[in-house]
C-alpha cells in the first residue's frame, strides 16, 4: 500500500529551521532518505519552497481573491512529502517517527494514498483520468 | 496503548528492523544460527512489553540490546567466554571480564551500530547470502529469507505459502542446524565463489516474488503481499550490490510484471488474460520504474542477464498498446536468447506462446511438442492448456478438449481451473457429444 507522509510546521517550527546549520539538515534529512532506499520502500520524495514564495488562492468570495503567500496566520505549512510503499499504516507511523526534523510546531500526517481502483470504474471522467496516467505515466 | 495496537506496533518495528538486528547480533556473536534464536527472543519480549509499556523511542537498540543480554545469558551457560563474549558485556556494563572503564549506555551504543551505513550494508548482505546458501534446500532458503531478511513471522510464511506454521518453523530450524553443521561463517563470500552465490540470492527473491504474481495454490490468483516482499527485497539487493547488471535485471522484472497486477485480476476475483485486460489499468509508475531499472541493466559491460532479458520481454508488452501492437517477433528472439542462457521448460512453452502470436497457432503446436516431449511437464498444467489453446484456435475442437480437461485436472488454481472451464464449456456445440 501507498502512504503519503505530509510534513508540517507552523510558523515558529519554520522560523527555527531558519537558523538551523543548513548543511548539518541536508546530511540528516539524507540520512533518512538512505534509511528508506535501504528499506526498499520509498517511491517518491519532495520538498516545496518557503512560504515566502507562495500564493494563496481563497475560494471564500466570488471571484476568488489571490494573495501573496500565508503570513502572519499561524497554521501549519505543507513543506514537503514521502509517498512510501509500505505493508501497514503502523508502518508508516514507524517510518514517521523517524523524521530528523522535530521538535515544537513540526508534525507529519499520514494519509493512504487512494487507488484509481477505488473509483467508479465506468464513469467517463474516471476513464479520462486513466487515460492521463496513462500518458504521463503518473504514480 | 491497547493490546492489539501494541502488537501491531511490534509487527510493524520488526518488518522494518529485523533484518538490520540479525545482522548485527550474528556479526557479534559470529554464530548467525544464535542471533536468530536471540533475535526472537527479543521479539517475544517486545510483544509482552511493548503493548504494556508503549514503543520505546527507538525501537531497533531497544531489540538489538535486549538481543546481546540474551546472546551473553547464551555464552555464560555455555561457558564460552571469549574475546567476543568480553566486548558484549562491555559494551553492555555486564562487566566481570571487562577491564575498569565506564560501561556505555547500551541503548545508545545499539542505535550507533544500528546506524553505522558501512557496517549496516555488509550485515544485510551477509545476511541474505547465509540465508540463501547453497547448503539449504530451496524452501528452506525462501523461508529462511522471509524470515530473516523481510521481517515475516513463522505465521505470515505460513500464510504466504498455504502450509501450516509448524512446517515453517521446522524448515527454519532445519535450515539454521544444516548452516551450523557446515560451519557456513556469516560473512560476505570471497570474489571466487560471490558470482554462484548471488546467483542463488536472485534465485530466492524471484521466486518469492514469482509466488505472489501467480500463486500456485489457493483461490487467489495473486498475493500482494508476497509479490511486495519479493519486490522489496529485490529494491534492497540493488542498493546493496549496485554493480550487478542482474539485481537491477531482476528488480525490473519485478516492477514491470507487478505494472500489470491491476488489470490481471477481474471483479470477482477471476484471471483477465493479457489479450483482455485494459491496459489503461496497468501502474505506469511501475513501468517507468521498470524501465529505469531496466536501463541500469543494460548499461552494464557484462550485457544483460537471464533476468534483464526476462524484463526486457515484460517491457515489450508494458510499452505495446494492444496484443496485436506487440512485437511478438522480438519476444520470441528474446526467448531464443533467454533458451540459450538459461535453458528450462517454462522458457520454452513461453517461447511457443509467443511464436503462436508471431507466426500462427501451427508453428507454435510444433514446438509445443517439441517441448512436450521432453516429460518436464508430465505433471503441470500448463503445457495441456497451451496446446489445448493451440487446438482451440487450428479448429480442433476433439483434441482442444481433451487437453483442457487434463489442464483442468492437474491445475492447483482455482481462479485458473475456473477459466480453463470456460473454455471448455466455449468448444462449439458440434464438438460436444450428446
Amino acid at each position: 500500500m501507498k502512504y503519503m507522509l505530509i510534513f508540517r510546521a507552523d510558523d515558529k517550527a519554520l522560523e527555527s529551521m531558519a537558523t538551523t546549520d543548513f548543511a548539518a539538515m541536508i546530511e540528516k534529512v539524507g540520512k533518512m532518505n538512505d534509511e528508506l532506499i535501504r528499506a526498499g520502500v520509498l517511491l517518491a520524495a519532495e520538498g516545496l519552497a518557503g512560504p515566502e514564495e507562495s500564493v494563496i488562492v481563497d475560494y471564500s468570495a466570488e471571484p476568488p481573491v489571490v494573495t501573496d503567500g500565508p503570513y502572519g496566520e499561524t497554521k501549519e505549512l505543507f513543506n514537503g512529502f514521502y509517498i512510501l510503499n509500505v505493508a501497514s499504516m503502523q508502518e508508516a507511523v514507524e517510518w514517521a517517527k523517524r523524521s530528523p526534523i522535530t521538535g515544537p510546531g513540526f508534525k507529519t500526517e499520514i494519509r493512504r494514498v487512494t487507488t484509481i481502483d477505488e473509483m467508479p470504474q465506468d464513469n467517463e471522467w474516471i476513464k479520462k483520468e486513466r487515460a492521463w496516467r496513462e500518458a504521463t505515466g503518473q504514480l | 496503548m491497547t493490546e492489539p495496537a501494541g502488537r501491531a506496533a511490534v509487527a510493524a518495528v520488526w518488518h522494518i528492523e529485523s533484518a538490520r538486528i540479525v545482522g548485527a547480533l550474528a556479526r557479534y556473536t559470529g554464530d548467525f544460527a544464535l542471533a536468530e534464536d536471540v533475535a526472537q527472543e527479543a521479539l517475544a519480549e517486545a510483544l509482552v512489553t511493548w503493548p504494556r509499556e508503549g514503543v520505546p523511542r527507538h525501537p531497533a537498540g531497544w531489540l538489538l540490546t535486549v538481543g546481546r543480554r540474551r546472546a551473553i545469558d547464551h555464552f555464560r551457560r555455555h561457558a564460552v567466554q571469549d574475546r567476543k563474549y568480553a566486548v558484549l558485556a562491555q559494551e553492555l556494563g555486564e562487566g566481570g571480564t571487562a577491564a575498569g572503564g565506564e560501561p556505555a549506555d547500551p541503548l545508545r551504543a545499539g542505535e550507533a551500530v544500528l546506524w553505522d551505513p558501512d557496517q549496516i550494508d555488509d550485515d544485510l548482505l551477509a545476511l541474505m547470502f547465509v540465508a540463501c546458501h547453497p547448503v539449504l534446500s530451496r524452501e528452506a532458503r525462501i523461508a529462511l529469507t522471509l524470515r530473516v531478511v523481510a521481517g515475516l513471522t513463522s505465521d505470515e510464511i505460513a500464510k504466504a505459502f498455504l502450509v501450516p506454521t509448524a512446517t515453517v518453523q521446522a524448515r527454519i530450524t532445519r535450515a539454521k542446524k544444516a548452516l551450523a553443521a557446515a560451519g557456513v561463517p556469516f560473512e560476505v563470500p570471497p570474489p571466487e565463489q560471490r558470482a554462484e552465490r548471488l546467483g542463488s540470492v536472485l534465485t530466492v527473491v524471484y521466486l518469492i516474488f514469482t509466488e505472489g504474481s501467480s500463486a500456485s495454490a489457493g483461490d487467489a490468483l495473486i498475493r500482494q503481499d508476497l509479490a511486495n516482499e519479493g519486490q522489496r527485497l529485490a529494491r534492497i539487493l540493488t542498493r546493496l550490490v549496485p554493480d550487478e547488471p542482474e539485481a537491477h535485471g531482476l528488480l525490473a522484472l519485478t516492477e514491470l510484471t507487478a505494472a500489470r497486477f491491476p488489470a490481471r485480476v477481474g471483479k470477482d476475483g477471476e484471471p483477465v488474460l493479457l489479450a483482455d485486460q485494459d491496459r489503461r489499468r496497468w501502474d505506469h509508475a511501475a513501468i517507468r520504474r521498470g524501465r529505469a531499472a531496466l536501463s541500469r541493466a543494460q548499461q552494464s559491460e557484462r550485457g544483460v542477464g537471464a533476468y534483464g532479458l526476462q524484463a526486457m520481454i515484460a517491457e515489450c508488452h508494458a510499452v505495446a498498446a494492444s496484443v496485436e501492437d506487440t512485437d511478438w517477433e522480438r519476444i520470441v528472439s528474446l526467448y531464443d536468447a533467454l533458451a540459450h542462457l538459461a535453458p528450462s521448460p517454462v522458457v520454452d512453452l513461453n517461447r511457443a506462446v509467443a511464436l503462436s502470436m508471431a507466426r500462427g497457432p501451427a508453428a507454435a503446436l510444433e514446438a509445443v511438442d517439441a517441448v512436450a516431449a521432453d516429460g518436464a511437464w508430465a505433471t503441470s498444467h500448463l503445457l495441456p492448456s497451451v496446446r489445448g489453446e493451440l487446438l482451440l484456435r487450428l479448429g480442433r475442437g476433439e483434441e482442444a478438449r481433451g487437453e483442457l480437461e487434463r489442464a483442468i485436472k492437474l491445475c492447483g488454481n482455482e481462479r485458473e481451473r475456473a477459466v480453463l472451464r470456460g473454455k471448455l464449456a466455449g468448444l462449439h456445440p458440434s464438438q460436444n457429444p450428446e
